[in-house]
């Protein structure tokens, strides 16, 4: 008896459900093996990592907090990724978001218009697309590649975050610390539950992902993307722009990246610090991928993420395992995925050989 | 002044050292026909192994060796993902280099922070008391003459040699690499492991000579610069060579000019390697028809046989 | 004396088909034996089965009396099998010579002076240094045929040899196959080409839908009675009535020149053709001569830059600076050469596969699309052109080659275009399913439509086209009727003869 890989003439949607599950599961027993030989109890350090956070008010607070940056940011990258526009530079995009609203915020320090932060919003979100934007110009002007053309990008923002901190925007009350004052109260959003620090811009990500449904899904545009993603002489042969999916696949990544810079500025932070994000920039690729790129797994995939890196931190406590769990649990899900993935398109066939 | 020259151009050869290794490494995945983006995760493993097997075991062969192997068992998950498993290769060089600093974390916990004695400079003797070019040249540690030779040990393969051959063969066409028989699977595994163990020297050398110590972070950035370098060369040799000893410059020039007392902001200055890595991709990648001339055709593209 | 080669029972199944079926062949030393059958009756899968690039899954092959399982091509070539592929597997960045030496033990020079002294010897001339993707297809086989003539192979399979030749490269190649076979080599000689077996072959086995439906000597047989045997049924072509052309241009290409981005392509040459409504205008030619260039010129996937000289006009505008899309909405369709990947996405469904091209015809609204209407599309053109899949939902990729193409051909004229280019329209498909698109283009040929079709099938041309131009090297033949035209002809100019005759009569004047 051999086994021989067929490519699936049909789209399964079982194996869509199950290519992240099997992931998750794997992810798991990897982790497992990993938590025994660093001498922790794997079952104690899950309950940590996973059960803990959604034990108490606060824990859930902490993980829709964190699942609000994660959700935005990758429903716009995988916009992107559909349609094979590598935007790895998100975390940029983000803290291009936040200093652009931190300065507005600033700028405004007495201002207690209603309309402060809705303009910080938008500010943030052209800057973030901005940011990806210049990407997208090298990409269709010169051609430049731009997976390391965001990644650049992203270490040059952080450049620019650490300046702006230490000079322009420092709080001038402030003992030479590098951060800026605190912005007021109608630069900040308010809070969604009480005794947590979740607040109102996880509504802007959810809105964010019925909009990225009705793209994706129903639109013509969205269409267009991915068959420049499946089959580039396809989209060439049909007459669809490259150079347009490249401006579209960035731009919508940027813009949502730089929406989720001003959420964390005006929500958990309340300022510009020289530490703006634990890596959402990056951890929502992963998000992107293990949701199949598609805008209601994503948002499963957002809220899962969220609880490694809630978990993370307080098994950190209670376990004492290493801060760097979380990253590996990352990495180890999307690995998972990668592989798991190849049985959503194809799938295994027996085959019998009479001798 | 004399002095701050041939420590410059000393430096240069120091700081281009990892990046040398971790691209001769990247050029040869590459020509195979695979695009490895882990490459700042498998430098950081082979640096935080590297720093630990030399600190325990106080040599600094096991801790170039082990870093080797270690980032070249990571670089075989990557292997393992996209040759059998077909997966994408952007976003598996992802995943893995987020893996690699994961574990290069874990690996480096018990180190954090703390420094090692550098490797120790070779004795060349009268070479190195020469005016000038001794200094520049002659007083170096083992490894950056080995970087120096894995260039060209590169480059002849690559060029003149059968198994060069064979690479590109494989790089350009798998499917008619494997029509005439070559295991293109195989041949392509093979690559990836020598671009996983040359990338974990890479990080070894930073954290055994060049700063020398280990703290998370301490790649910062320089395995995608090390990607970006594969393109400036034209996935040649001697071209990235030259590139990599460009940007050890450049990274010198910062020490440099910070020492001079500018005043430049310390950010613009940190910024600068990314800001030129940017600059020159746009000027080497305006000519598409040169780029098409030297890319390995079948570079980024899942490959399997069909049965 | 035994044979060289004897299959017994092979049997390979594919998730969809059975491919070989029982399949016995027996091939003699020093004989040249073809395999007949028409596209997709098993002729490649067998060639793949003996040449180790998959494995059976039932049966036993014997090589000089010994069984064998033939694991890989390495393998096979051990064994003394070499195989000259109809797409070839040569690297276009290499020189002759390394080519030859990643599959030839010795050095570059050794084998660049082995190279030509064989080329000379059985009539192969070639330049061992030169980097093969300036080679024409010709000339690639020729570079494949010495690579296996160096391994010194005792089988040596063609398959489908003559497809890339002009008509006076297949009586070369033909000489240089006797040359071969008198040296002891056996040729495993593939075609669905009946005139070539007759002349070459001294036994042909004829396979119909993976099965052996006879074994036998070709030169006892008529091309009728060769024909009934591949196919097995009638069939009746196409009825080809005389065009009723109308006098204004759908298409004109004026003085058109290109250097096309791809470093490797072939560059065009001062080209100029016209089409009007009413008739089909073949264009014939080797491949590799830039007929790909072309076509992408006139679909717009490759722009006309400020370097080029000439004008493209479609209707009567000028072209040469709009878009894919533009040029659709002035009348053009397009069906390109790859159906897997250009005019069609394997991995999506075939109703979204017809809204590629179809979604200005009324199947969005307000930018989103209109799925019911995409679906109804989609069974509209699986209907009219008999495409046979499980339904619109069925992925492009599950469906025959065939049946894609009918699709894709079938979607580009629902569309009603004034000037309908097609590329390579009915390669790799059966007869049957080639006559059907055949009559599809006479059928919107009748209606008024000017069409252009490319490709390298000259029966295919002489059956449907009006008038025929020749592409050689870049260049484009004038056009001729093909009524009282002869394939003896065309075929010289497919050697390039009429930029020499060209060049006389500038000389004449």
């Amino acid at each position: 008896m051999a086994y021989r890989l067929v490519t699936r003439t049909e789209t399964s949607l079982r194996a869509q459900l199950l290519v992240p599950l099997a992931a998750i599961v794997l992810t798991l027993l990897a982790g497992s093996v990993l938590f025994s030989l660093l001498g922790k109890n794997p079952l104690a350090a899950f309950h940590a990592f996973f059960i803990e956070p959604l034990s108490t008010r606060y824990g859930i607070g902490e993980v829709l907090l964190k699942m609000g940056p994660l959700l935005l940011i990758a429903q716009g990258l995988a916009i992107g990724f559909r349609a094979r526009v590598w935007n790895i530079g998100a975390e940029g995009q983000l803290l291009a978001g936040a200093m652009a609203a931190s300065a507005l915020a600033l700028h405004f320090d007495t201002s207690e218009s209603a309309w402060l932060l809705p303009a910080m919003v938008c500010v943030g979100t052209l800057a973030g697309a901005a940011w990806a934007g210049i990407a997208a110009w090298l990409r269709t002007a010169f051609n430049a590649n731009e997976i390391l053309v965001t990644f650049m990008l992203s270490s040059i923002a952080l450049q620019l975050l650490y300046y702006l901190v230490s000079g322009p925007l420092r709080d001038p009350m402030g003992l030479n610390f590098p951060q800026s004052a605190l912005f007021s109260d109608a630069a900040m959003f308010a809070p969604l539950l009480d005794n947590t620090r979740v607040n109102n811009s996880l509504f802007l990500a959810l809105a964010a992902s019925l909009l990225a449904w009705i793209f994706v899904q129903r639109s013509l545009s969205g269409y267009k993307l991915l068959i420049g993603g499946l089959a580039p002489q396809a989209a060439r042969y049909a007459g669809f722009s490259e150079k347009k999916a490249v401006w579209l696949g960035l731009l919508i990544g940027g813009a949502a990246a730089g929406m989720a810079g001003v959420g964390e500025v005006a929500g958990p932070l309340g300022l510009l610090q020289r530490s703006i994000s634990p890596g959402y920039g990056f951890a929502a690729i992963i998000v992107a991928f293990l949701g199949g790129l598609h805008p209601i797994g994503i948002v499963f995939a957002a809220f899962f993420m969220a609880l490694i890196y809630v978990g993370g931190d307080m098994s950190l406590v209670s376990v004492g395992l290493p801060n760097s769990s979380a990253t590996i649990f990352q990495g180890l899900l999307l690995v998972f995925y990668l592989a798991c993935f190849l049985f959503a398109n194809h799938r295994l066939q027996k085959v019998e050989i009479r001798h | 002044m004399l002095d701050s020259i041939v420590f410059l151009l000393a430096g240069t050869l120091a700081a281009a050292t990892p990046l040398l290794f971790a691209a001769m490494g990247e050029a040869v995945v590459e020509k195979a026909g695979v695009l490895n983006l882990s490459i700042e995760g498998m430098m950081a493993v082979g640096a935080a192994t590297g720093f630990a097997v030399a600190t325990i075991s106080g040599s600094y062969v096991s801790g170039f060796a082990m870093a080797a192997i270690g980032s070249a068992i990571l670089s075989s998950i990557f292997a393992v993902l996209v040759l059998f498993f077909l997966a994408n290769q952007v976003a598996a060089g992802l995943a893995v280099g987020i893996l690699g600093l994961g574990f290069s974390v874990l690996i480096g916990k018990n180190h954090e922070g703390q420094t090692i004695k550098s490797l120790p400079d070779l004795e060349l003797g009268w070479l190195s008391e020469l005016p000038f070019v001794g200094g520049v040249l002659f007083s170096h540690d083992l490894m950056l003459y080995v970087a120096i030779g894995m260039i060209i040990l590169v480059w002849w393969v690559l060029s003149h040699s059968r198994l060069g051959l064979i690479i590109r063969a494989v790089g350009e066409s798998p499917d008619a690499a494997s029509a005439i028989g070559y295991p293109v699977v195989l041949i392509r595994f093979l690559a990836i492991l020598f671009g996983g163990a040359m990338a974990g020297l890479g990080g070894a050398y930073l954290t055994l000579s060049y700063t020398p110590l280990w703290a998370e972070g301490l790649v910062a950035g320089r395995g995608w610069i090390v990607v970006a370098l594969v393109v400036f060369g034209m996935w040649r040799p001697l071209r990235i060579a030259l590139g990599a000893y460009l940007f050890g410059a450049v990274s010198l020039l910062e020490l440099f000019i910070q020492g001079q007392g500018f005043s430049i902001p310390s950010q613009l200055l940190s910024a600068m390697p990314y800001i030129i890595t940017i600059v020159i991709l746009v000027i080497m990648s305006r000519n598409p028809r040169l780029i098409r001339l030297n890319h390995p055709a079948s570079l980024g593209q899942s490959w399997h046989r069909n049965a | 004396m035994s044979a060289l080669l004897r299959l017994r029972g092979i049997t390979k199944v594919y998730p969809a088909v059975v491919a070989s079926d029982r399949i016995d062949l027996d091939i003699e030393p020093g004989e040249i034996h073809a395999i007949l059958g028409e596209n997709g009756a098993g002729k490649s899968t067998l060639m793949k089965l003996i040449y180790g690039v998959s494995q059976p899954d039932e049966g036993t092959i014997q090589w000089q009396g010994k069984t064998v399982h033939i694991r890989s091509p390495a393998q096979a070539r051990q064994l003394g099998i070499g195989m000259v592929f109809q797409h070839f597997s040569l690297f276009e960045s290499l020189t002759v010579a390394q080519n030859i030496s990643l599959a030839v033990k010795g050095s570059i020079k050794q084998l660049s002076a082995q190279v030509e002294e064989t080329g000379e010897k059985f009539g192969l001339p070639i330049k061992a240094d030169t980097v093969v993707h300036s080679l024409s297809v010709g000339e690639r086989q020729r570079v494949e045929i010495i690579r296996c003539i160096l391994q010194n192979p005792k089988l040596l399979i063609m398959d489908e040899p003559t497809s890339v030749l002009p008509p006076q490269g297949v009586q070369q190649l033909f000489e240089t196959l006797r040359k071969l076979r008198a040296e002891g080599c056996s040729i495993l000689y593939i075609s669905h080409k009946l005139e070539e077996i007759r002349q070459l072959c001294d036994t042909a086995t004829i396979l119909r839908a993976g099965k052996v439906v006879a074994s036998t000597d070709p030169a006892e047989h008529s091309n009728e009675s060769l024909a009934n045997l591949m196919i097995g049924r009638t069939i009746d072509p196409p009825v080809h009535a005389p065009a009723n052309t109308g006098t204004s241009n759908r298409l004109r290409v004026k003085s058109l020149s290109h250097v096309p981005t791809d470093p490797f392509g072939t560059v065009l040459k001062d080209i100029s053709l016209h089409v009007s409504p009413g008739e089909i205008v073949g264009i014939a030619g080797v491949s590799g001569n830039g007929q790909n260039e072309l076509m992408r010129l006139i679909s717009g996937e490759e722009l006309h830059t400020i370097d080029d000289a000439g004008e493209l006009r479609i209707n009567d505008t000028c072209v040469n600076r709009l878009n894919p899309l533009q040029r659709r909405t002035l009348g053009l369709g397009f069906v390109p050469e790859e159906r897997l990947g250009r005019g069609a996405v394997p991995e999506l469904s075939l109703s979204l596969n017809g809204l590629l091209t179809a979604y200005r015809h009324g199947l969005t609204r307000l930018g989103m699309i209109r799925f019911g209407a995409a679906r109804d599309f989609a069974r509209q053109c699986i209907a009219e052109h008999d495409v046979r899949c499980g339904g619109e939902q069925s992925l492009a990729g599950s469906l025959s080659g065939g049946n894609l193409q009918k699709f894709i051909v079938g979607r580009e004229i629902a569309l009603q275009p004034s000037l309908l280019v097609l590329s390579q329209p009915t390669w790799g498909l059966d007869v049957g399913a080639a006559n059907n698109i055949r009559r599809a283009l006479l059928q919107l040929r009748d209606s008024g439509a000017a069409v252009l079709v490319v490709s390298e099938e000259l029966e295919e041309l002489f059956e449907i086209s009006d008038r025929l131009h020749v592409m050689f090297d870049g260049h484009l033949s004038p056009s001729l009727p093909t009524r009282g035209t002869s394939t003896t002809q065309i075929g010289r100019w497919m050697s390039g003869e009429f930029l020499q005759e060209a060049a006389t009569g500038a000389e004449n004047h």
